[in-house]
């Protein structure tokens, strides 16, 4: 086959993907924007653009807070996970200590699981804890990721052993030398972690489905989920469609910002797991 | 001289870890075996069933419904993923334009929530008036039930998880395709292999370990299938859509039968550890 004739089929291919990725998402914001009776037609460019669609979420569910709920908890979990696996992560490689191995077994252990064999009894642990419909249950779960500990453990193993060795001769604890050397030295595989904690916990909606019944309480894709199931959407499509734009958005945003980060932490995750 | 610091601070260090995996590791894997041997709703005493859970789960039709329905699942999206991921893949790692941006669209998809993703393809589905069915109809052929014929159901929601999902995959097998020397190709096309059978003498069987990997992680992610059918279908028609954690949950959460519930997580967690045993096994055999 000649090569140019080869080249077009190539891009041929790569623009049909494209387009096949694509024109869903866009096909889903343009219904949004247009009345109710055209929702299902096939023409993007509704007659006349209307957001009643999204005003009809923002009057039905309480989806700002819902918003701020799934903020609120992504954040603490990400943050949680950022100090404790790395704190983790740095006593498994930096530090000698007796049971290191067999600690370091259960870690590979526990990633193994299927989560479906915790799932119950978490949930009862929940009951017995008075957690349920509480923030504790969404976020203490996640608070450290054995998936964080194994990439902070790998990274660590890099960090000369002279500027931990010359800062415990200042006198710095292992804390101090965590936070103030490692950390420093370690960005990129922060940004993995963070980004893939981030995501995960966003995007989670089992979990919550299970621990959380208070509309009040509960997260964005699980308000969003069950406004699509439930009755409260009266059946229209326009506006189911709009609370989904609307929980696709703020990571839409933060993907088109940090579009390598995702790829590669993404590429690396699934590779560890 | 160690200071009495680097001897205490390990263990210091990793206590959160340890409570952590106590509290949400230990006590539940503990407690689930204690569960699959009791029958409980939450509410009364637990009462000592023995294996009762698990002969009801051997006669229970809608387990073995939610199995096959999960194998069917599996069955469509392990192939097509693969496929399509390694044509995209392929392509990408080509000398072309813009592979940047492509690499990003067909990324897209991984990273939007699954309740996004499900409730659009909801959409596109329709019966009446969905994107699929009205290209049909102006194509000049008939509707297709998507969701509401119990035989093209579970297909359906296997070609939407394989859209959503492929991009992952395809970034996978990408960075896979990077790391096979270019000399083997080199070589390769003196000796006058064309372009086919270097994709299957050499391409494949140097992606072994990546397809390997790709082919057990769609495995688990298939067996966790949940939010899709839950939005789309709720399980039906008839069942069939009834993914095994779908079946998990509608156990625990609608019956509270907590006992049977825990046991039928158990015996998915055994399934998926022989499913992926035996994808190992036929690897290390095949190539």
């Amino acid at each position: 086959m000649p090569k140019r004739l080869l080249k077009w089929l190539f891009y041929g291919a790569l623009l049909t993907g494209a387009f096949t990725f694509l024109y869903p998402f866009i096909w889903m914001i343009m219904a949004t924007l247009k009345p109710e009776i055209e929702v299902s037609n096939l023409s993007l460019i509704p007659s006349k653009f209307t957001l009643q669609s999204y005003i009809n979420v923002f009057q039905r569910i309480p989806i700002s807070r819902a918003f701020l709920n799934s903020l609120l908890v992504s954040s603490i979990v990400t943050g949680s996970v950022l100090v404790f696996s790395s704190i983790t992560g740095y006593a498994l490689s930096r530090l000698q200590f007796r049971g290191r191995e067999v600690i370091f077994g259960i870690i590979l252990f526990t990633m193994m699981l299927p989560f479906q064999i915790t799932l119950i009894p978490m949930y009862v642990l929940m009951v017995k804890f008075g957690w349920v419909d509480t923030y504790q249950a969404l976020i203490v779960p996640g608070m450290i990721s054995t998936f964080g500990i194994l990439v902070f453990r790998q990274a660590y193993k890099n960090i000369p052993q002279d500027l931990i060795d010359s800062a415990r001769l200042d006198g710095c604890s292992e804390l101090r030398i965590i936070f103030q050397i490692v950390w420093p030295l370690s960005i990129p595989t922060m940004v993995t972690v963070g980004i893939i904690t981030f995501m995960n916990t966003w995007n989670d909606v089992l979990w919550p489905i299970i621990v959380i019944r208070k509309t009040e309480m509960m997260t964005m894709p699980q308000t969003v989920a069950l406004f699509a199931v439930g009755g409260q959407a009266d059946a229209q499509m326009g506006s189911i469609l709009a609370a989904a734009t609307l929980l696709a958005i703020p990571v839409v945003i933060a993907y088109v910002i940090f579009q390598r980060h995702f790829i590669d932490s993404m590429a690396t995750s699934g590779l560890k797991g | 001289m160690k200071r009495p610091n680097t001897v205490v601070a390990p263990y210091f260090l990793i206590t959160p870890y340890i409570l952590h995996f106590l509290l949400i590791v230990a006590f539940p894997v503990v407690f689930s075996l204690i569960l699959t041997v009791h029958r409980w709703n939450l509410l009364s005493p637990m009462t000592w069933v023995g294996g009762t859970n698990i002969l009801t789960l051997i006669s229970d039709p809608l387990f073995w419904k939610s199995l096959w329905n999960t194998l069917r699942f599996l069955i469509i999206h392990i192939p097509l993923q693969i496929a399509i991921a390694l044509v995209l893949a392929e392509i990408l790692n080509q000398q072309l334009r813009a592979r940047g941006f492509f690499r990003a669209v067909f990324f897209l998809p991984v990273v939007i929530s699954g309740v996004v993703v499900t409730i659009l393809w909801k959409q596109l589905y329709a019966s009446e008036n969905g994107v699929f069915n009205e290209v049909l109809l102006a194509l000049g052929m008939g509707r297709v039930e998507w969701l509401t014929s119990p035989l093209i159901a579970m297909p359906a929601i296997a070609i939407m998880a394989t859209w959503k999902n492929v991009g992952l995959y395809v970034i996978l097998l990408l960075a896979g395709l990077q790391s096979i020397p270019k000399q083997v190709y080199e070589a390769a096309t003196i000796d006058g292999a064309n372009r086919i059978q270097q994709f299957f003498k050499i391409t494949i069987p140097m992606l072994n370990p990546v397809l390997l990997t790709v082919i057990i992680l769609s495995t688990i992610n298939g067996f966790s299938l949940f939010i899709e059918p839950y939005v789309m279908t709720g399980g039906g028609p008839l069942n069939s859509t009834l993914s095994m954690n779908l079946f998990i949950y509608k156990q625990a959460f609608c019956f509270y039968k907590m006992g049977y519930a825990a046991t039928l997580g158990f015996v998915l967690a055994v399934v998926v550890f022989a499913v992926v045993a035996v994808q190992r096994k036929f690897f290390e055999k095949e190539f």
